[in-house]
């Protein structure tokens, strides 16, 4: 009798510490979620009186020079896109080709002493990455090719690609990693090459994982500050053709970060800034939700093919 | 033994009363961003000088620190600009009585790459420049190059003061902008990294952050000229073009101790310091 009540205050202990459990589980899931949604709604709150503020064929303009209200927002979006498109184009396929190197080339000792030194790259601060761009980067790239100045949107996109690269390649090398081992014994068995093991099988394999990766990237990208605002000379001018991608561009991140500490608050200044992050926010959001599509579908493709 | 708790008493007494007798006065002291590392180095060095005074310093711009002297909450207001007309009224309808000391000239300083041919310009010739009328170095007599310009951030009041008084050469009714591909730098290290290794660019600065491993340019109101070059005699005698005044406020009915300090501002050791940050004296500073 004794070691029956024993018995059942022990197994209500640990339903009470499972149960805690559980709901602080769900209560740190939630909070995520809660954070993400306020953000989202001072957003809105901060930046949706702009559009009241300001004509919308003022903020529709090419003009950027919110001293004098001039708050055209085109070239900051367009700085943006051209820096985060060109960081793209550089860092995915190098960071893609990096992965496949250290995860499936080399020999597991070199593997082991490579993936540590790619994510060292990442805990590099961007203000240390921004000052070496501005004192190193930028001369030399104005000297070698010729061009005015050195702070432009192309030293910009090479240094952005440089700190969207360590995300890649260690998120791509996970996703390898976890592919199982019999596909690529099968894949050999079947008498296919080591490239043609690497190409049609564990990269497909992988493939929502590797976009996942590919898409940390360009949020990377998209979302640093600090050096751009050093290196890309935050000229707001709206870049045309190819040779003004060797000219000055202003993203959208630099001029929240140059203006919002001096800006007054409730000004229509204040609120186009908010309205500045607003568009930045749903371009990221834009951007994930074309991914998830994309894995989403591919998906539905594989398993088509597998009934 | 009563006379020995007659000196304890004593000297519990003296003790109490020592905080009182060293009755600390604070001077509130409130205005512009460009002034206020120098208003804190006077405020800091005035510690020594009479450590029963003291100076709380804070920043947030010209405009904030006169309406904060107009509403009585300061005692002095620091400001880069004279007050204006109806600040003036303002502080009239609070029977308040402003008084105006300069304390220092600011020059800005016209900065090229060392190896840049180009020795002067007038101030048409910048203000053409900045708003893009000028594009080609060959233009002001130097070599066939691109002319990069760099300017500080819109919120830096440096900013303004060269927007209103040297692009729009003082007229109130100019409307003319920066051009849109002058690139904006966030601080005044950046401008200087780029000035001393691209012999395309041309910056402006407060004479404090110009280094030997620049250039000055010196600047003249006419082709005829005469031009200056921007330093203390040249500032000082009136004639650098690109030069303001550093204005402290403060009101009629000011206490001695604020008094005293803004006569020691004009003081020999307080106008080195105001040399030390790269200003112009306006006082003897032997």
């Amino acid at each position: 009798m004794k070691h029956l009540t024993e018995l059942l205050t022990a197994k209500r202990a640990t339903s009470f510490s499972e149960f805690l459990i559980e709901r602080l589980i769900g209560l740190t899931g939630l909070s995520a979620i809660a954070l993400v949604a306020m953000i989202f709604f001072f957003l809105i709150r901060e930046g949706v009186p702009a559009f009241f503020k300001v004509p919308l064929s003022s903020l529709w303009s090419t003009r950027w020079y919110p001293i004098e209200e001039y708050f055209g927002l085109l070239p900051l979006i367009a700085g943006s896109l051209l820096v985060t498109v060109g960081a793209a184009i550089i860092a995915l396929p190098l960071g893609l080709t990096t992965a496949i190197f250290i995860a499936e080339i080399v020999p597991r000792w070199v593997r082991e002493f490579l993936k540590p030194l790619v994510e060292v790259l990442a805990g590099i601060p961007s203000v240390v990455i921004g000052f070496m761009g501005m004192l190193v980067l930028a001369p030399l790239v104005r000297v070698s090719l010729n061009i005015p100045t050195g702070l432009t949107a192309f030293t910009g996109v090479i240094l952005l690609a440089w700190m969207a690269l360590p995300t890649v390649v260690s998120v791509v090398e996970d996703v390898l990693d976890s592919v199982p081992r019999t596909y690529r014994d099968a894949g050999l068995a079947l008498g296919l090459t080591r490239w043609q093991t690497i190409w049609r099988i564990v990269l497909p394999a992988g493939r929502s994982g590797i976009l996942t990766a590919l898409m940390l990237g360009v949020g990377r990208a998209i979302g640093e500050t600090m050096t751009v605002m050093m290196v890309t000379g935050n000229a707001a001018r709206i870049p045309r053709s190819l040779p003004d991608f060797f000219m000055s561009v202003r993203t959208m991140t630099a001029t929240i970060a140059a203006e919002m500490g001096e800006v007054a608050q409730g000004s229509a200044h204040y609120h186009v800034l908010f309205a500045v992050g607003l568009a930045l926010f749903v371009i990221t959001f834009l951007v994930n939700a074309a991914a998830a599509t994309v894995v989403f579908r591919q998906l539905k493709r594989s398993e088509r093919m597998l009934s | 033994m009563v006379l020995l708790s007659l000196a304890m008493i004593a000297g519990c007494s003296r003790a109490d009363t020592g905080d009182s007798e060293v009755a600390v006065v604070t001077i509130q002291n409130k205005g512009s961003d460009t002034i206020v590392n120098l208003a804190l180095a006077w405020a800091e060095a005035y510690q020594l000088v009479d450590p029963q005074v003291r100076v709380a310093v804070t920043g947030g711009g010209s405009g904030t620190g006169i309406t904060a002297l107009v509403n009585g909450t300061v005692d002095i207001a620091n400001a880069s600009r004279q007050i204006k007309d109806e600040e003036l009224r303002a502080a009239q309808a609070n029977a308040i009585e402003v008084r105006e000391l300069v304390i220092a000239l600011d020059a800005i300083a016209i900065v090229v790459h060392p190896d840049n041919p180009v020795e002067r310009l007038t101030l048409q010739q910048i203000s053409d420049i900045y708003s893009g009328k000028i594009t080609n170095w060959r233009e002001v007599g130097g070599e066939d190059r691109p002319i990069v310009l760099l300017s500080r951030e819109t919120n830096s009041g440096t900013h303004v003061y060269f927007l209103e008084e040297v692009i729009r050469l003082g007229q109130a009714d100019d409307t003319t902008l920066f051009s849109p591909d002058t690139l904006l730098l966030p601080s005044s290290e950046g401008i200087s990294a780029e000035v001393r290794q691209n012999p395309n660019a041309i910056g402006y600065d407060g004479l404090g952050y110009v280094t030997p491993d620049m250039k000055t340019v010196d600047v003249g109101l006419s082709f005829e000229g005469p031009f200056w070059s921007p330093t203390v005699e040249t500032v000082n005698a009136g004639q650098y073009p690109i030069a303001r005044e550093l204005y402290m406020y403060s009101t009629a009915a000011a206490s001695d101790a604020i008094t005293t300090y803004l006569e020691w501002i004009l003081s020999p050791e307080a106008q080195r310091i105001v040399l030390d940050l790269g200003f112009i004296p306006v006082a003897a500073t032997e």
